[in-house]
């Protein structure tokens, strides 16, 4: 994903500075304004059910965003993702649990399991490529699922371990705007490290190796390296997306960790859009909110209290059609409709952009 | 000896099932995750057909095996079709959403309660006392019994028959079966086909056996890694990965942790997949072709 040039707006990079602008444009300044005074604004305004779901959406979108960097942009497939947020979540939790640690110990703890993770996640893919990497990390996430599930009965906690509200420099967050501010940070950060290693030596070697390993190697790309790493910094990204799922909720249980999660990360991905940032974005908020809105269609049906039974089940397969037209009708996502509406309105009244010219 | 014969059962009901993952990627490289729901499908259907042909059970069997077959040939037709010359990922991931839309669909019609294929057929299952003091119940031994037909119909069918010589030319190589005049997408959706159809047969028996609820997916599941350790393009190799991960679990369940044999299964399979990742019988170069 270089970026591609605002075209059609006149706008042009002038000097070297201009070329690592994050935000270019004076528009695109004026919209990120917006954009964070509405985030800001959000929770002030919104009833606290809405808090919540926004909440959720910025811990989806770390995840998100790890997955999209190791899925979608360096090309390893993973099906291990929830094994991960377990593995953050359990670090967290037992580091609670058995030492009392402090909030801003356990978090780099699971950054760290996280970590060590990736890299045993991410050893088989030095041998293994497209389905049987799959496979492999799929088989990981049992064995994860199984240490954590072991581990909650061994200690007696089966239904799950409490996990308290962390305390921050004698400042308990608990409030859910509070958190609402906290994980809208995280998720900053987050969107902050993915666009800045897309844009360096790291991101370009992983998009080489995602377009062509042989000739990325030949190009004199440290293949076991970049592969390890980018399953290094995915997995420590997602370990501390399931810490802090673990702090949000205040409570860690096994039974939330299932394949089904790791299917609706990936799902995000897709639906998103594979390889780009703003996709895995976009995927984070459809994906966590589409129960929702089934669940108000559903509300709205005559019938309603009939219905009210199977919402779970009506859940579950409208999740996996919509997956399945967006795999075989729109492969490129929400960013591909989002790119052809904006392409419509910037080349308006003309229909096609010029050959060769960048997206 | 009754260790034995626990192991034989387990065994049977992955061999089963792995031949059905075998089938499809070995005609079309397609590792199809939803396998384990279509199974499930497949014996919910025989819930569907019992309560209808509440008179002749046999009738209901055969009918909810047949529809089986239907079903995993319209799977390819109108989803399975559209991916050919996607990537790897797009197709895996399509019958895993398919998985979960199937999931769905099963407990919107069927509801998740555990339902009993057996009683509403009006069969019984008596327990059959084996040389050596072993028990086994009817439908595990009819399980085994299964397994052998499947596998021994499979290979006279792959070796000699007609289309079976066709679907071994498809997974070969495509291009040049389609240039000989092959069909190759009723090829592909007869593997489909095939591949429910066995999976669902498994799937009824086990229903039979021991209840029926959402859970029989894990077994699917559990049954990809015997697949993958006799190689994922071998019907022999299915065979002997499923001996070795019933063999493991069986072993495991006896001798060590009950807790442990949702995980054996897998922690075989990553053993496998870092010593020899084309399997015992696999073929080395689909490694790269993937």
């Amino acid at each position: 994903m270089s970026k591609p040039l605002p075209s059609a707006s006149g706008h042009f990079r002038r000097s070297y500075a201009d070329e690592f602008r994050l935000i270019e444009t004076r528009f695109a300044k004026a919209m990120t304004l917006v954009f964070a005074v509405f985030l800001i604004g959000f929770p002030f305004v919104a009833s606290p059910f809405y808090v919540d779901l926004a909440t959720q959406v910025f811990l989806a979108s770390i995840g998100a965003l790890a997955l999209m960097l190791l899925t979608g942009i360096a090309g390893q497939i993973s099906l291990g993702h929830a094994g991960l947020l377990a593995a953050g979540a359990f670090t967290a939790g037992i580091l609670y649990k058995e030492t009392a640690a402090p909030f801003w110990i356990t978090i780099p703890a699971s950054a760290v399991t996280g970590a060590v993770l990736g890299i045993v996640f991410g050893l088989p893919s030095l041998r293994l490529r497209g389905l049987y990497l799959a496979v492999s990390t799929l088989a990981l996430h049992f064995v994860v699922v199984y240490l954590g599930g072991e581990y909650e009965t061994r200690r007696g906690y089966s239904t799950g371990i409490l996990v308290d509200p962390p305390v921050v420099f004698g400042f308990e967050i608990y409030s859910p705007r509070i958190w609402y501010f906290v994980l809208a940070a995280a998720a900053g950060i987050a969107l902050l490290v993915s666009i800045n290693l897309m844009r360096s030596r790291s991101g370009r070697a992983w998009r080489a190796i995602h377009s062509n390993e042989t000739v990325a190697e030949a190009l004199g790309i440290d293949m076991a390296r970049y592969k390890l790493l980018a399953f290094v910094i995915s997995s420590a990204m997602t370990s501390v997306a399931g810490a802090l799922f673990a702090y949000y909720r205040g409570f860690v249980s096994i039974e939330a960790f299932s394949l089904y999660l790791t299917i609706q990360y990936v799902a995000m991905i897709i639906i998103g859009g594979m390889g780009n940032l703003l996709g895995a974005l976009l995927g984070a908020v459809f994906v966590t909110l589409f129960p929702y809105l089934i669940e108000g269609l559903m509300s709205a049906l005559p019938g309603a209290d009939r219905l009210a039974g199977s919402v779970f089940a009506v859940n579950y397969a409208a999740f996996g059609f919509v997956m399945i037209l967006f795999l075989v009708f729109e492969p490129q996502g929400l960013v591909g409709i989002w790119r052809r509406v904006r392409n419509y309105f910037l080349l308006w009244p003309f229909k096609h952009k010029a050959l060769g010219g960048s997206s | 000896m009754q260790f034995v014969v626990n192991i034989m059962v387990l065994a049977a009901i992955y061999a089963l099932i792995a031949c059905g993952y075998v089938l499809i990627y070995r005609v079309s490289r397609v590792l199809n995750l939803a396998h384990g729901e279509l199974m499930m499908l497949g014996a919910y259907l025989l819930v569907a057909t019992a309560s209808a042909f509440a008179a002749s059970p046999l009738m209901a069997v055969v009918f909810a095996a047949v529809m089986s077959l239907a079903v995993g040939g319209m799977v390819y037709l109108f989803l399975m079709r559209r991916m050919t010359g996607e990537t790897v990922l797009a197709a895996v991931l399509t019958t895993v959403a398919l998985g979960i839309l199937i999931r769905g669909l099963i407990v919107l019609f069927w509801s998740a309660q555990q339902q009993h294929p057996r009683a509403m057929l009006g069969w019984d299952n008596p327990v059959i006392v084996l040389p050596g003091d072993a028990r086994i119940s009817l439908y595990s031994a009819l399980l085994i019994v299964a397994t052998v037909i499947v596998y021994g119909g499979l290979f006279l069918f792959l070796r000699f028959g007609r289309w079976g010589i066709r679907m071994r030319a498809a997974g070969q190589n495509p291009l040049l079966a389609a240039q000989r005049g092959i069909n190759l997408h009723a090829v592909f959706a007869l593997a489909w086909g095939l591949s429910t159809f066995t999976g669902a047969i498994a799937g009824m028996l086990i229903a039979l056996d021991s209840g029926l609820d959402s859970t029989m997916t894990m077994i699917g599941l559990k049954a990809f890694p015997a697949a993958l350790v006799g190689g994922l393009d071998s019907l022999v190799g299915a065979l002997i990965g499923a001996l070795i991960i019933a063999g493991a679990e069986v072993g495991v369940i006896r001798f060590i942790d009950p807790l442990l044999a949702d995980v054996v299964p897998f922690i075989v399979l990553i053993v496998m997949l870092v010593i020899r990742p084309w399997g015992l019988f696999g073929t080395r170069e689909e490694l790269d072709r993937v």
